[in-house]
């Protein structure tokens, strides 16, 4: 389709209408696509998750009906579960649960497991998304200067710091930012979300703190979300600030040494514009599969710092969950975290074929 | 011959290895005018690197050093790099080799050319675009508003190196260096390609410094002729003059060239003994 808007005789001489409504119709293919591989995805997922919940060795039944139940009880139990029926027709009405928003009840909350996912996912999403935002904006910058100074003094230092990041651990590195800038400093809040007194104050609209305090506009609340948002966020930032300068390094000093960086040098192109603009606009495309997959991994929940922060999110939930034998809700977690990765991947995917020309 | 344009007076390229650093254009001195030079040799003979010491884009730690190395008055030795910046593509320019690695791949092709302008003079957006038009125009493509839109992946590698002509010639150099203007194009293509450099050098009565490794070529396209051998120059004659060329390097090379109207049982190599070279 499009190597006829290319070769056909006389491209210029054609209508402009003509080729707008033949990108529309493209526009629309597209999407079309894009939603069909999107829901035969998730429909794998969904099988996944599904046999897991059979194939593991924890009794569904034993752990609602507890172990000291009758035979009776415990059958009663499991027919009223519906695990008596062949395994499609199961998987069938596990999937138009699921699509009804019908996730089952948690065993050791007691409530459903999608209004648990209600409130600990939006913890999560905020913690990864300010994570994310410093790790990009700090990663790709420095990894950028370091490869443009390749050797230098700077080049060594974040060579160093993205080492560290790769050597620290988590918990450890929360554990002393809390020691330091909390108990000693009281630059930041401690663990939680919030102080303690602050909590409940602002309805649940959204489950992400600082939109839901400026929607109920208490700013004082805001104030102290991020607060305590700010240690845990910089934290998760730092990881993900040291994969993504190290990764933005060597997709740079590659790119620096291809010929086209050279003609650009040729035709006497400020050094700056000749990084930025030469070299690391065709790094984008690369960075964008980086960034993503990094803010995929820290929306996963990053148990350890969770913990250390008390932070209510979806890695503390589903650790507790496995704990405790609790199969809806790290079923339903697990789908939480494995529909995230998909629509990453998918909008990195698009995002890709935006910007290079060559994918378009 | 008009006044010297280039002048050169042993040039050295060297760069540090584990022992030591290793000189790969070992002293050589040529003068260059409003001219066509051929600077001709096998890989690796310093050609490349003699061309790209002219531009200052020898990058550390490579090393350049000259007892004289003007262009048009100035030296280019004492030149800072904002110096540089001002001559490389407005007063020399250089085409390189292989347009499938040395166009930008995600820039349209326009944009690259008004690039070489921007940097060098004050045009407006619509002045620009004019004139990269034409610049496509001079260089044979028949229908420059659709290419300047293209991708360089959407252009096939004619279409590309005369793109790159255009970008180098845009910003109206007085020398040309063409390092292998033609060596990953099919020889069907090549000389449309030459011809379009000859063309616009001598109509614009430019200098031009063609690195090849076909003598046939070289012998062709320019007036003098410089033959290098690891480093050095080891002949230097008119191009008309090269059949009685007398350094056996030369000589070697010459036999060592394959002729339509003849049959032999062997082509020779070269014979490297001869005169205790590489």
């Amino acid at each position: 389709m499009s190597l006829d808007t290319r070769i056909g005789p006389e491209p210029t001489l054609s209508p402009p209408s003509g080729s707008g409504s033949r990108r529309l119709k493209r526009a629309v293919s597209a999407v079309f696509w894009f939603c069909l591989t999107l829901a035969l995805t998730f429909l794998g997922l969904l099988a996944i998750t599904f046999f897991i919940g059979r194939i593991i060795p924890i009794d569904p039944v034993l752990a609602v009906v507890g172990d000291r139940a009758s035979a009776q009880t415990y059958e009663a139990a499991r027919v009223a579960m519906g695990l008596d029926r062949p395994l499609p027709v199961q998987f069938l009405s596990y999937v138009g649960d699921i699509l009804t928003g019908n996730f089952g009840t948690s065993v050791s909350t007691g409530r459903p497991v999608l209004s648990d996912l209600g409130r600990v996912f939006p913890a999560t999403l905020e913690m990864a998304t300010l994570g994310i935002i410093i790790g990009v904006a700090l990663g790709v910058p420095m990894g950028v200067i370091a490869a443009s100074r390749q050797g230098s003094f700077v080049d060594q230092g974040i060579r160093v710091l993205g080492l560290l990041g790769y050597s620290v651990p988590a918990f450890w590195l929360g554990l002393v930012g809390l020691a330091l800038f909390y108990a000693h400093l009281r630059w930041v809040g401690g663990p939680g979300r919030l102080d303690i007194f602050y909590d409940g104050l602002v309805p649940y609209v959204t489950g992400i703190m600082l939109i839901d305090s400026l929607l109920a506009g208490d700013f004082d609340v805001f104030r102290n979300a991020i607060w305590h948002l700010v240690l845990p966020a910089s934290v998760l930032g730092f990881f993900s600030l040291a994969y993504i300068a190290r990764m933005t390094r060597s997709f740079m000093l590659d790119q620096l040494s291809q010929e086209f960086v050279t003609t650009a040098r040729v035709k006497g192109v400020p050094e700056r514009v000749v990084i930025w603009r030469h070299a690391f606009y065709p790094i984008r495309i690369q960075l964008i599969t980086v960034i993503a997959l990094s803010y995929a991994g820290l929306l996963e929940g990053s148990v350890m710092i969770e913990t250390v922060f008390s932070w209510p999110g979806i890695g503390n939930y589903l650790t507790s969950a496995l704990l405790n034998a609790d199969m809806n809700a790290v079923l339903g977690a697990t789908l939480v975290i494995g529909a995230v990765f998909i629509l990453i991947n998918k909008i990195s995917d698009v995002l890709y074929r935006v910007l290079d020309p060559r994918a378009r | 011959m008009s006044a010297p344009l280039l002048e050169l007076e042993n040039l050295r390229v060297s760069f540090p290895t584990a022992h030591g650093r290793v000189e790969v254009v070992k002293g050589i001195s040529f003068t260059l005018g409003r001219e066509r030079l051929g600077i001709v040799g096998e890989s690796g003979s310093g050609k490349s690197m003699t061309g790209r010491s002219i531009l200052k884009l020898i990058r550390s730690p490579g090393k350049v050093t000259a007892d004289r190395m003007t262009f048009d008055g100035v030296d280019l030795l004492g030149q800072s790099e904002r110096q540089m910046r001002a001559i490389r593509g407005a007063r020399i320019s250089m085409v390189m080799q292989d347009p499938k690695f040395s166009l930008n791949p995600v820039m349209t092709v326009g944009d690259q050319i008004a690039e070489a302008l921007r940097f060098h003079a004050r045009l407006s957006k619509g002045e620009r675009k004019a004139r990269v038009l034409s610049m496509l125009e001079a260089v044979r493509i028949d229908d420059p508003e659709r290419v300047s839109r293209l991708y360089p992946h959407e252009v096939s590698g004619g279409m590309g190196q005369r793109i790159m002509i255009a970008m180098m010639l845009i910003p109206e150099p007085d020398l040309l260096i063409a390092d292998e203007p033609t060596s990953a194009l099919d020889v069907s293509v090549q000389s449309q390609v030459l011809d379009i450099i000859d063309d616009l050098i001598r109509t614009k009565g430019m200098g031009l410094i063609f690195i090849s490794h076909d003598l046939n070529l070289v012998s062709r396209y320019c007036d003098r002729i410089l033959v290098m051998n690891s480093g050095r120059v080891v002949e230097e004659c008119a191009a008309s003059e090269l059949a009685d060329a007398s350094h056996p390097y030369t000589r070697g090379l010459l036999a060592a060239m394959p002729r339509l109207d003849e049959t032999r049982e062997e082509l020779p190599v070269l014979d490297r003994a001869s005169w205790g070279g590489t």
